[in-house]
């Protein structure tokens, strides 16, 4: 072997050369991966777990919970609700009311866009409007008064009222589903009975068709087209600005896999993760536990059509003997995650008050009892239905049984999975015909938070919601309801809707839960409303 | 051969046509509206019922059946009533994922199973068949989806080498494709090892028994030759059964690891189409097992040929 001081200059120089072009070469390698980097750096995915698995897509066919969301995703709304509850226009610019509030006119802020980049016109919007007007409550309630839609030109639109009605922006604006989302005329004039097949949106993502894997996957890019407010975002007002470049929705069905996922850094979100966790999980210093000031509401329900609660006075015993916090501490453990609420509003919401709860919900058993022997109670069995696969709610109708039994009465669980339950509810037939007596049930407490959505206080016999209460009182309260346009007005007979309820026992409202979002620390921006939102994250 | 196989595929058709009655019968018949379902929580009867008529479920049972059975005899397994998409897209994207997890359990089944059965019944009563019959009596024991979280925990969040759920198909990449499949597979695996080695074991015993194993012996052949060539290959017929009833199982059954690992397969379409009662999945998924259980049972008695030449079609 020859050592270096034989070679000669020429030889020497020569590995230097090669090792400085090879420096040379590695220095250009990174140099281009740098370069690439930031393009790179910028793909952005938020990775994100929902409630519940996206099987329907559209928000106005379904109420359910993960569609709405969708809808957030990809559409926008005339009106939005900002974090205090306020109304406020978001694809509307401007709008007034005629001094007899019976004309409404608004104009479309310019430069909306669909996601396909054509404009969004007053055409599209009263498309919208009548297509959703057909399914949601509220929405049907408004239309009852609703004389004409019309287009002023390709911005302006006027709602015509018969008579002035107290819940126009409130309907526009609404949260809960169905949502008054925008979508394209074409769109929109799918008949309400069928889904729509075409997705193309007006908000700040585009859902990817060719991507979603039912069960598995929903994948959402930003959409270009989309031109946010000005304001700050609060909750579905203000703008809706999109910092990541793709959004990702992982169906995970098994709860502690989702907890697994979350952690391993494998998800960035998840939204609902089971009630045992949440102790788990706020001790992850890598994971934020966003306490949710939106409650939902456990409800409940009686048979009003069938014995022993179609008579008012038992079911008033059972208020009497029904508590709240038994039920709230069985099912939902840590006491951060609850509250009792006296009420047949969500707590803290603008109707929300004690109007009428006085001896009711007390867990008086003796009470209770003294008012089964004035009402002779014959010793009929309550059947309560007892939902066994869904985590939420299945241990309240086991409280429910023992504080009925306490009281006096006969009862017997049925136990069964929700779907059946949800089936075997819409009988109006006797028990022995696959009836039922009581079952109990949880809402957001966005659908209950006035007399006209929360579906629970509608009494208008065979077009009630399930229980099906007759009572003309209770609609004739309701119906001033939506008239009334002072806001003291709406407090005062919100207030003797809900007297009027406790009265004749339309349910009884058995307190809140909360459902607190999990989110990895470096994903900030979070927007904490009563509804899943995905603007305004960044993440790390 | 051909007409076995022409006559054992004729007879497919009257099965088919018995599950098609059942499941459709059963469907019908089991509690649980999904218009209800769809409508959602506060829906009022009438907006229930808009949907029953939407989705055709309004119509007289017959007429149900009539025409979903005019629409299979055509190829058409329907449409389901939730995703926009028919049956057959859904169980196209989930037969992927299943089918991965289904053979590579099988494969990492059979190469421990097989060896360790022979071992341990070359070795009979030796350590390392008792070793093999106490994990036997483990993998049998441990429900599935405890072994599955003790794995995804250690391996997974301690760790960290493995992902925790979720499935990437081949076409995205070998690397994260076996990187799924890999904790999902050794849990599925324990009770098919401890089922196949078991059997592998009886069987190759007993031959080992025989007399033709007894004159390979005595001929001079090595032992590897003799446990290969003669024990395992005249034992190969009831572990061919085992396996082939294993692929079967596994390709309904693996629901419980497809939750755990949250991978997308047909078992977790399944239980979702149940759970939500749709219909027209329930009913083609349930055909589609149908169909493969047919076929491995029908190749299961093909490959037996293969391995006792007596056996002729």
């Amino acid at each position: 072997m020859r050592k270096s001081h034989d070679l000669t200059a020429a030889q020497q120089f020569r590995p230097r050369v090669r090792q400085a072009a090879l420096k040379r070469l590695w220095c250009a390698a990174l140099c281009a991966a740098a370069a690439l980097a930031p393009g790179q750096a910028a793909a952005v995915t938020l990775r994100i777990t929902p409630q519940s698995n996206l099987a329907i897509l559209d928000p106005i066919w379904t109420t359910a919970t993960v569609t709405r969301t969708h809808g957030y995703m990809i559409y926008d709304t005339l009106f939005g609700t900002d974090a205090e509850g306020q109304v406020r226009p978001q694809m509307v610019d401007t709008w007034s009311v005629s001094a007899d509030k019976r004309l409404w006119t608004f104009t479309l802020r310019p430069g909306l866009r669909f996601s396909d980049g054509t404009p969004v016109t007053s055409a599209d919007v009263i498309a919208s409007l009548e297509r959703w007007g057909q399914r949601d409550n509220m929405g049907q309630e408004l239309f009852k008064f609703v004389a004409r839609l019309d287009a002023v030109d390709a911005h302006t639109f006027r709602i015509r009222l018969k008579e002035p009605y107290g819940l126009v922006l409130e309907s526009l604006g609404k949260l809960g589903a169905n949502v008054p989302f925008i979508m394209p005329k074409r769109v929109a004039e799918t008949p309400a009975d069928r889904q729509i097949d075409d997705f193309t949106g007006s908000g700040p993502y585009m859902f990817k068709q060719d991507e979603w894997k039912p069960g598995a996957l929903v994948v959402y890019v930003k959409n270009p087209y989309y031109k946010p407010r000005d304001e700050p975002p609060s909750g579905t007002a203000g703008g809706k600005r999109v910092y990541v470049d793709r959004v990702e929705w992982h169906i995970i069905a098994d709860p502690q896999t989702q907890v697994n996922a979350l952690i391993s850094g494998e998800i960035d979100v998840l939204e609902q993760p089971a009630h045992e966790y949440y102790a788990m999980l706020r001790r992850d210093p890598n994971i934020r536990v966003l306490d949710n000031k939106y409650g939902a509401m456990v409800i409940l329900r009686f048979n009003q059509l069938q014995p022993p609660f179609n008579d008012v006075r038992l079911r008033r015993a059972a208020l009497v003997a029904l508590s709240q916090k038994p039920f709230l501490q069985a099912q939902y453990v840590s006491s951060d995650l609850y509250r009792t609420c006296r009420s047949v509003y969500p707590c803290g919401s603008a109707y929300a008050s004690e109007r009428g709860m006085n001896g009711l919900l007390g867990g008086d058993f003796k009470r209770a009892r003294s008012m089964l022997e004035q009402a002779r109670y014959d010793g009929t069995p309550v059947v309560i239905l007892q939902p066994t696969d869904l985590a939420t709610i299945s241990r309240l109708p086991l409280v429910a049984a023992q504080q009925l039994r306490f009281a006096g009465f006969k009862v017997e669980l049925q136990s069964m999975d929700w779907q059946t339950l949800v089936s075997r509810r819409a009988n109006r037939g006797p028990v022995a015909q696959g009836g039922w007596n009581v079952f109990l049930t949880t809402f957001n407490g966005l659908d209950l938070d006035n007399p006209v959505v929360n579906p629970a206080l509608n009494a208008s016999c065979g077009q009630a919601w399930v229980g099906w209460p007759c009572d003309p009182e209770l609609e004739r309260l309701r119906a001033q309801f939506v008239r009334a346009t002072d806001p003291v007005d709406k407090k005062r007979i919100a207030e003797q809707v809900q007297e009027r309820a406790l009265e004749i026992a339309t349910h009884a409202p058995l307190g809140e839960y909360f459902q607190p979002v999990a989110v990895r620390k470096n994903v900030t921006g979070y927007l904490n409303a009563p509804v899943y939102l995905y603007w305004n994250l960044r993440k790390r | 051969m051909r007409a076995f196989v022409l006559r054992r595929l004729l007879a497919t058709i009257p099965v088919l046509l018995v599950v098609a009655v059942l499941v459709f019968l059963v469907t019908r018949l089991t509690p649980g509206d999904p218009a209800a379902i769809i409508a959602g929580n506060s829906a009022n009867f009438e907006q229930i019922a808009h949907i029953r008529a939407a989705l055709g479920l309004d119509r007289p049972l017959a007429v149900q059946f009539g025409s979903w059975l005019w629409d299979v005899l055509h190829g058409d397994l329907g449409r389901s009533f939730y995703f926009k998409l028919t049956v057959a897209q859904l169980i196209g994207q989930r037969l992927g994922p299943t089918v991965a997890l289904s053979l590579c359990t099988i494969v990492v089944s059979v190469l421990l199973a097989v060896p360790l059965g022979v071992l341990a019944a070359w070795r009979h009563g030796g350590w390392l068949d008792r070793a093999l019959m106490g994990f036997s009596v483990l993998g049998f024991s441990v429900p599935v989806f405890v072994l599955g979280y003790v794995l995804i925990y250690v391996v997974a969040l301690k760790l960290r080498w493995l992902p925790v759920q979720g499935y990437v198909p081949l076409a995205d990449g070998l690397v994260p494709f076996v990187r799924h499949l890999i904790l999902p597979s050794v849990t599925l695996s324990v009770t098919y090892i401890a089922l196949i080695a078991r059997v592998t074991r009886a069987t190759v015993a007993e031959a080992l028994g025989e007399d033709y194993v007894r004159t390979a012996r005595a001929k001079g052949l090595p032992e590897a030759r003799v446990l290969i060539r003669h024990a395992l290959a005249n034992a190969a017929v009831p572990i061919v059964t085992v396996i082939g009833i294993g692929i079967a199982l596994l390709v309904g059954g693996v629901v419980v690891t497809e939750s755990v690992f949250s991978i997308p397969g047909l078992g977790r379409l399944t239980v979702d189409a149940v759970l939500a009662r749709d219909f027209p999945t329930i009913q083609g998924v349930i055909l589609c097992f149908s169909v493969i259980y047919v076929l491995i049972n029908l190749l299961v008695d093909l490959s037996y040929a293969l391995f006792d030449p007596r056996i002729r079609y």
